[in-house]
């Protein structure tokens, strides 16, 4: 059992191609590990017999509605959980299935690691670059790429480095950090919980050691204070009559009581004079942190507003390049056209002034002539909002440079955009 | 200085910061209550939320009229210690008003028919969003949830075709007559769900801590005894030391053999057990499907 008072949160999405083994490995990762239910394996082991499998097909753990089981593919991201003595994990297990791209955008937004799946008999196919590509731009501090079906190749080493160096070659023109390789049969267990006999030219960690020990302490940003308004705290009751609080969830820096700081977008100075927490008041605030905060003076300020440091602003501008992933399939991204803008807890229309470039998935080729963005198609494009926002680049801040565009005719999220 | 949080108080930051983003983005948002833990961690939540300012949500609790005694006790005492707004809608005057049909046999259960109930007072009170404290962990439908679910005019779940949901940007933008349904505690687990509450000592109806009951058994599961439940010739009742991991309607809700006298020793035995809490949950075991079949139509 977890230790709750010191164990940390870590989130992990999988990645790659269709019938790579996603959904297998979570079930397998979750089965080593005993963190199934009696009844949960029950419930799976009766459904893979009634549909003919000769083993108990542990994809069912996460593949959980109708239609997932019925084709066998997942269309939605599945989230599960388990612990081990060291860590608490969120699993979102995501699609591999190009139709729904933007279901895995949405379950790696949020995650500190992905495993990208790679089939060995395939190696790197269009898929698997689509998914590196997203989990670069989206910023993922980690990838391992989990080759799997390892037992389907003989467990090959000469199979594994190629597909490493294939995978290495594509990953250097991206910006990823820190890629990791490990060889494993999802089906049968290799080297995901317990290690593997069948690949002793492999000296590297399990899948299970790499999650529990892979440094995510640092995955926030502590440096450059920002503080976006979510709602303003007042209770008016005859005790607590002048209370008025900000808010938030601190999405970057370190926010201390005595702090001077600065009000987007009135440019007041004033002091921070009490921060409350979920637990009464405290000295200081961080990231991930949700508080409310009081201020020395009384100055014009509510949601969508931020509080900065006066000497380390976030940009303050209307226009600015965004790379966005396109996720609608009624209709193409167009230069014109004109979207609702939501960042932080800011709330925007917008233009697209420039379409810039397509992304060609399989060369990175930047393909400035296309006019034509359509589903799963990843662009850079300006825009120009009807208000200030207050932004930073997002490789240097995942909240405070991330926008979400808005089809104003069907309210429906049409792309995921990362700030430049 | 180490700038790190330990995994129940981020879970903890997420909740609160889904609850406020609710009360910017709606209109007239309700929290559905049903009386147990899970309901009781979203009140006290919400209660850090927007502290010292009251709950600015409505609590909406639908009553099947089969409780346990305990829960509707429990929940009038929160009520009043939150000086919280309550609306109860009651499936025993929707069966009276012809607006639901009382099922009939040895299984019979009004768990299907709350939610004709839930989406006629959703309706009625105008609400815009419904937060409810569903955990992703509980069961496979609801592992697919987005924390702001998009429901349609007929109060419908599409799992086929749900909104992308990125970071923590949450779009709520809806047409008139459609609503959202919002689970704050998405990424909790039922151990965390009892980690926190021990570590924070909210008070908790006696029902989940192990007492003397009068149960019979069916299909496997303990049921309590109680006059809403008609009982096969077959099936005797006997007396058991229990508790309830899940507190729903009587009809539906198992209960567990258990010596967990206080939250400590539930923890210890949740985290050592075999079974999933809603294993107890008959409703749930009406067919593979019988939860995203429900959703579909509107459930919680
Ligand atoms: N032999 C072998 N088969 C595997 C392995 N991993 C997965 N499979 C099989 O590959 C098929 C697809 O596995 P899934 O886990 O459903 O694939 P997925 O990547 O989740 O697929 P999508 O979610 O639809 O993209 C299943 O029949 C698995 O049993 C492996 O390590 N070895
Ligand atoms: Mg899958």
């Amino acid at each position: 059992m977890t230790d709750y008072k010191s164990s940390e949160l870590l989130r992990f999405t999988t990645a790659g191609s269709v019938d790579d083994g996603k959904s297998t490995l979570i079930g397998r990762l979750l089965y080593d590990s005993k963190s199934i239910y009696q009844d949960q394996y029950d419930q799976i082991k009766k459904t893979s017999e009634r549909m003919g499998e000769a083993e108990i097909n542990l994809a069912l753990l996460t593949d959980g509605l109708k239609s997932e089981r019925e084709q066998g593919i997942t269309i939605d991201v599945a989230y599960r959980y388990f612990s081990t003595p060291k860590r608490k994990f969120i699993i979102a297990d995501t699609p591999g299935h190009t139709q729904y791209t933007r279901n895995m955008v949405t379950g790696a937004s949020t995650a500190n690691v992905a495993l990208i799946l790679i089939d060995a008999r395939q190696g790197v196919v269009e898929q698997t670059r689509r998914h590196a590509i997203i989990a670069s731009l989206l910023q993922i501090p980690h990838l391992v790429c989990c080759i799997n079906k390892m037992d389907l190749v003989d467990f090959s080493e000469e199979k594994y480095n190629a597909i490493q160096e294939e995978f290495e070659s594509f990953a250097a023109k991206l910006d990823v950090k820190d890629v990791h390789f490990i060889p494993i049969s999802a089906l049968l267990g290799d080297n995901v919980v317990n290690r593997s006999k069948n690949t002793p030219w492999y000296e590297g960690p399990t899948l299970i050691y790499y999650l529990e020990n892979v440094h995510i302490a640092s995955d926030h940003n502590f440096i450059d204070v920002r503080f976006p308004v979510q709602y303003v705290v007042r209770p008016y009751s005859d005790e607590f009559h002048d209370y008025r609080g900000y808010a938030g969830r601190v999405a970057g820096g370190v926010l201390k009581k005595g702090d001077k700081v600065m009000l987007l977008p009135t440019g007041f100075t004033t002091t921070i004079s009490q921060i409350d927490g979920p637990d009464g008041q405290q000295e200081e605030a961080f990231p991930p942190q949700s508080v409310t905060v009081q201020l020395a003076d009384d100055l014009d300020l509510s949601r969508g507003d931020m509080i900065v440091r006066e000497n380390n602003k976030p940009d303050v501008s209307q226009d600015f390049d965004l790379m966005v992933c396109w996720f609608s399939s009624d209709a193409p991204l167009k230069e014109n056209g004109k979207y609702t803008i939501m960042h932080t807890s800011q709330e925007a229309r917008c233009v697209v002034k420039k379409l810039r470039y397509k992304l060609d998935i399989n060369t990175l080729h930047r393909d400035e002539e296309s006019k034509d963005i359509k589903m799963n198609d990843i662009a850079r494009i300006q825009v120009r909002t009807t208000k200030p926002l207050f932004t930073d680049p997002y490789r240097t801040n995942r909240i405070t440079g991330s926008v979400i565009l808005i089809e104003e005719g069907t309210n429906n999220t049409v792309a995921a955009g990362m700030i430049i | 200085m180490n700038y790190s949080i330990n995994h129940l108080k981020e879970l903890e930051s997420e909740s609160i910061f889904v609850m406020r983003e609710v009360a910017a983005q709606f209109e007239n948002p309700v929290l559905m209550f049903s009386g147990g833990k899970d309901s009781i961690l979203m009140v006290h939540l919400a209660y850090k939320a927007f502290y010292p300012a009251r709950i600015p949500f409505t609590l909406l609790h639908i009553d099947t009229g089969h409780n346990f005694d305990e829960t509707i006790q429990y929940r009038d005492d929160l009520v009043k210690r939150m000086n919280a707004k309550l609306i109860v809608g009651s499936v025993q005057d929707a069966i009276d008003n012809g607006l639901v049909r009382e099922e009939k046999g040895f299984n019979a259960s009004r768990n299907g028919l709350q939610t004709a109930v839930l989406l006629d007072e959703l309706e009625k009170g105008k609400f815009d969003a419904a937060l409810g404290g569903a955990r992703r962990d509980e069961e496979k439908a609801r592992a697919k949830e987005r924390f702001f679910s998009h429901r349609d005019e007929f109060g419908q779940w599409d799992p086929k075709n749900q909104r992308p949901e990125l970071w923590n940007l949450f779009n709520s933008k809806h047409f008139m007559g459609e609503h959202f349904r919002v689970f704050p505690i998405s990424n909790w687990t039922e151990l965390d769900v009892w980690q926190y509450l021990a570590m924070e000592e909210v008070p908790l109806p006696s029902l989940y801590f192990a007492h003397e009951r009068k149960v019979f058994e069916r299909d496997g599961t303990l049921l309590a005894d109680s006059e809403h439940i008609s009982k096969k010739p077959t099936e005797e009742v006997f007396t058991e030391m229990v508790r309830c991991r899940t507190i729903g309607d009587v009809t539906c809700t198992g209960v567990w053999r258990s010596d967990a006298q206080d939250v400590k020793a539930i923890i210890e035995e949740i985290a050592t057990t075999r079974m999933t809490e809603r294993g107890g949950r008959t409703d749930d075991k009406r067919s593979e499907t019988s939860m995203e079949d429900r959703k579909k139509k509107g459930y919680f």
